[in-house]
């Protein structure tokens, strides 16, 4: 251990007060200043633990409209924590700026200090710096941009009902999780922007749409021959399939009410505002856990900090980062801190003290500066891409990683690699593969809208290994319903050419497969 | 760099719209739940935080995503005796998805099949009673009722010893005193100056002006020091007023026929209703008493687990339970003083010869002093000679209501109908 250089260390008392926090604060950014973390300017709240429920009960989001799905999540929350069946997590921070951090007023002073190191500099240099974020939202407006769609929202219920906005915002969330185009880069939100152009949009919009219809109408009963394909498809433009299922309808379906419109592009624009979250846990997490550590810990050799809130904190670390075993009564899949931490962990070690093994699985960062490296990791990825770059072979040793094959066809799991020479490589894209949004969520496309004819849409859905849909499709084919008013139906391919139904709305009775 | 705000004054309740919001989707689901959890009650259970359970199916947020089945391959920690192209059995269904041990499920097993949670005895109240009123409760009504309750009002120069008011008695003193006696202390405090003023000069002690003056001040002392340290012009009392207030008191008559007619599930079906009754009256008033009156043919007043598990035999005179029923009022119950409701429960017979007598019991003596008198017939079948007797009685008086149950199911649609906002009660008699 290195001599403290400090005589005089922080606080160390169980209970917290202001001052203190923002001695701590300041000593946590020094140190965080020389590490070279870039964040967004801290806002600190402290809060009680029913404000933290109820931050729970809105996914976070520091303001949100009602739903009552916020209520249904909050009362489950409520029993939870009452029952004693789950405690809070001590900390909620959001991707804006500033960066807001919640923190519990129940937690001790070494707790606040770890939540100000893990939130304040760890994931806010996360959300700064990694390119997802940066692509996909604007930490500068989200949070006018939700107090807008609050706003919009609560005043569509005076004026629709809320009932009809329930309705409208259920179909919505239904499709929560394709309300993104994948490839493209998004429009940045912009509050400004938003509000000046509401008016504008609703009546571009609507027009867009009735002349579109309008455009059929005419078509089909002038019968005229000009109408040629080729401009049936200009008209229409999602001739290619369509991903983004949200934006579909934001801009197409035809019986939206304007406002329904709006509301549409309120919870598509909130998915994506949500979307680089997904892709990341693994990074966040592990990201915020490595500076928590290495941050405390450097104030520790500094003499800042005491043996008493080293062993506090240390005991808190290593709850938060264990990894039970595939057997273990505590397993529930692999801990996004655990693997997280460790994969940055590792790369500081494999910069600093490669082995053979190391340098020949990494020979560019072998050796190299671990500072510029885990920054370029950090903001160059995302978790199926870091996962598959630089999960090392030390590390699949010590996780003991193995990776079965579940195919249900048979009555056995198949392993089919392990922990060793021959097994890292597909152990490591199979682990990738199972933290890739493309391969966990399914793949739906909108592939056909029959404008000219009875204006029924089509879903299809691309599975990968037979992995089929699960049963509450029928479900989300009813919201799709509200949102176009006309036939939808969702099918598969089985063979080239030939297609099954899953599911349609409304339903039919007569027999569902159909070439 | 980091700022810090303190929300912790800020208001908790943020998500209690999104409740609310809950709520009001799922307030036929909570309704059925409520329905049936008031068999497993007594009458008279205090009406506390109350559990509903709605199906989990019916809360689901539906989302497209992957199903069982397929070819899936997953990657696990921990390897403790695995090699490549083992088969390990696959464990029976249900075993954690993933885990390949079942891990995990044992704390998501329960609530699998219903959202429990509980709601508030007001909400509880409100949801089962919702849009459902005490009939018959005029304004004038309130006036017979009067009840008077002792309230602070102030302070008066007047009262008994024991009102007085000290800390106020006492200040009113010193200020008496004060004010008695500011000209002679500032005579005091000029001639103690002059004495210290002539003692400076060096005047000595016999010198006769010095005499005089020391004279004087004794004498300022003595004058002050006379001074009461109290008078009765002090005293303060503390003053009380009788404040009028409508009476919060209720009392609810059960009465039921325990003829051998009477079946245990006709007593059950009852109680359901004598349940309704009472957290409806309670939702009303603070105070409710509850009489229970059985009869067959000689009536008698027992407590609640007699009331519902006494098992009698023999024929039926309805009109002993209602003089019963007066009898109990007029030496407890005075009704100016007590809001009265009751309910009868029968299957509707009654002796042929008795009829006559009920109704005029109830048309002269019992309806003009209740508020509420319903009457709900049991029985499956055609009304019986009870309900037809009871018919004339209810064109006659607005606070007699009466119904039959068939089944269980119609409980609480029936104790609705009885209780429906006044235009319901209207429509209803133009409908009889």
């Amino acid at each position: 251990m290195i001599a403290k250089e400090n005589s005089h260390p922080l606080p160390d008392d169980a209970d917290w007060n202001f001052a203190d926090l923002e001695r701590y604060e300041q000593e946590i950014a020094r140190v965080a200043k020389e590490y070279g973390l870039d964040t967004y300017p801290n806002q600190i709240e402290m809060i009680s633990s029913e404000q933290m429920m109820d931050a729970y009960a809105s996914f976070g989001m520091p303001i949100s409209y009602h739903h009552w799905s916020y209520g249904k999540k909050f009362i489950q929350t409520q029993q939870n924590y009452r029952r004693g069946q789950m405690g809070l997590a001590y900390e909620i921070v959001i991707n804006s700026n500033p960066c807001i951090a919640y923190l519990m007023e129940e937690n001790t002073m070494t707790m606040q200090a770890l939540v100000m190191a893990h939130a304040c500099y760890g994931h806010n240099s996360f959300f700064k710096g990694n390119y997802l974020f940066k692509t996909w939202t604007d930490a500068d407006s989200i949070i006018d941009y939700l107090l807008f769609a609050q706003k919009y929202i609560r005043k569509c219920e005076e004026k629709y009902g809320i009932s009809e906005v329930e309705s409208t915002l259920d179909a919505c969330h239904a499709l929560l999780n394709h309300g993104v185009d994948r490839y493209k880069r998004p429009q940045k939100l912009s509050l400004q922007e938003e509000e000046e152009r509401l008016a504008e949009r609703e009546k571009y919009l609507q027009a867009n749409v009735d002349a579109l219809w309008q455009r059929f109408e005419k078509v089909k009963y002038s019968n005229k021959n000009s109408s040629t394909e080729q401009e049936d498809n200009q008209l229409l433009n999602h001739q290619e399939p369509q991903e983004n299922l949200l934006y579909f309808f934001e801009k197409n379906a035809p019986l939206l009410e304007p406002w329904q419109r709006e509301i549409v592009r309120i919870v598509r624009k909130i998915g994506q505002y949500f979307y680089p979250q997904r892709q990341t846990q693994v990074m966040n997490e592990g990201w915020a856990c490595f500076w928590h550590y290495t941050l405390l810990n450097t104030l520790y050799d500094q003499g800042l900090l005491t043996d008493k809130f080293m062993l506090e904190f240390l005991h808190h670390h290593s709850n938060v980062i264990i990894q039970p075993p595939y057997n273990s009564p505590y397993y529930s899949g692999i801990n996004p801190y655990a693997l997280g931490f460790n994969m940055f962990c590792d790369i500081r070690r494999i910069c600093e003290s490669p082995t053979e093994e190391d340098k020949q699985w990494f020979p560019e960062i072998a050796g190299s500066n671990w500072q510029e490296t885990l920054t370029f990791a950090m903001q160059n990825f995302k978790d199926e891409s870091f996962i598959s770059q630089y999960l090392s072979p030390h590390l699949m040793r010590e996780f003991k990683l193995f990776q079965i094959q579940d195919d249900k066809s048979k009555d056995h799991y198949q392993v089919q690699a392990i922990h060793n020479e021959q097994g890292y490589k597909q152990i490591r894209a199979k682990l990738a593969k199972q933290y890739d949004l493309g391969y966990v969520e399914p793949n739906i496309q909108i592939t056909k809208a029959d404008i000219k004819g009875d204006r029924s849409l089509t879903l299809e859905y691309f599975s990968q290994n037979n992995v089929p849909l699960n049963n509450e499709t029928k479900e989300v084919l009813k919201h799709i319903h509200y949102l176009w008013q006309f036939k939808v139906k969702l099918v598969e391919q089985c063979k080239p050419g030939n297609y099954k139904v899953i599911a349609e709305c409304p339903e039919q009775k007569s027999d569902s497969s159909n070439g | 760099m980091a700022s810090f705000i303190d929300r912790r004054l800020n208001s908790k309740n943020k998500s209690m719209v999104n409740r609310q919001r809950f709520v009001r989707r799922y307030k036929n689901q909570i309704k059925d739940s409520l329905a049936s959890n008031i068999g497993q009650r007594s009458i008279t259970d205090h009406v506390s935080n109350e559990s509903v359970s709605i199906p989990t199916k019916d809360t689901k947020e539906p989302s497209f995503s992957l199903g069982d089945g397929g070819v899936k391959d997953r990657v696990l920690p921990g390897n403790d005796q695995f090699n490549p192209g083992d088969k390990i059995p696959r464990p029976p269904q249900g075993g954690g998805q993933g885990s390949g041990s079942g891990g995990g499920s044992s704390d998501s097993g329960q609530g699998e099949d219903d959202f429990l949670f509980s709601i508030s005895a007001d909400e509880y109240l409100s949801l089962l009673f919702d849009d459902l009123e005490l009939p018959n409760l005029k304004a004038n009504q309130y006036e017979k009722l009067l009840e008077y309750k002792t309230v602070r009002s102030g302070f008066s120069k007047e009262g008994v010893p024991a009102n007085i008011d000290i800390v106020r008695s006492m200040k009113d003193a010193m200020a008496r005193r004060m004010a008695m006696t500011s000209s002679k202390r500032a005579e005091l405090k000029a001639c103690q100056q002059q004495l210290d003023e002539w003692v400076a000069q060096g005047m000595l002690d016999d010198n006769p002006q010095i005499v005089a003056l020391k004279a004087q001040i004794d004498d300022l002392k003595e004058r002050i020091s006379r001074a009461p340290f109290i008078d009765t012009f002090d005293l303060q009392y503390r003053n009380y007023a009788k404040q009028a207030k409508p009476s919060s008191k209720a009392v609810m008559f059960c009465l039921m026929d325990v003829s051998g007619s009477m079946l245990q599930p006709t007593k059950e079906m009852a109680k359901r209703f004598y349940i309704l009754m009472y957290l409806f009256l309670s939702r009303h008033y603070q105070e409710i008493d509850v009489v229970y009156i059985i009869h067959h043919t000689q009536a008698k007043e027992v407590d609640e687990h007699e009331f519902f598990y006494s098992k009698e035999t023999g024929g039926t005179i309805v009109s002993s339970a209602l003089k019963l029923m007066l009898d109990i009022v007029e030496q407890r119950y005075q009704s100016d003083q007590w809001n009265i409701y009751a309910v009868q429960a029968s299957d509707g017979d009654n002796w042929q010869e008795d009829i006559e007598r009920c109704n005029k019991v109830l048309s002269e003596r019992l309806l003009p002093i209740v508020r509420y008198f319903s009457y709900i017939e049991i029985n499956s079948d055609i009304p019986k000679a009870l309900w037809h007797s009871y018919t004339a009685l209810q064109n006659k008086h607005n606070n007699f209501a009466m119904q039959q149950i068939k089944s269980v199911d119609d409980i609480y649609p029936v104790f609705r109908k009885l209780f429906k906002k006044q235009e319901g009660v209207m429509a209803r008699r133009a409908l009889l």
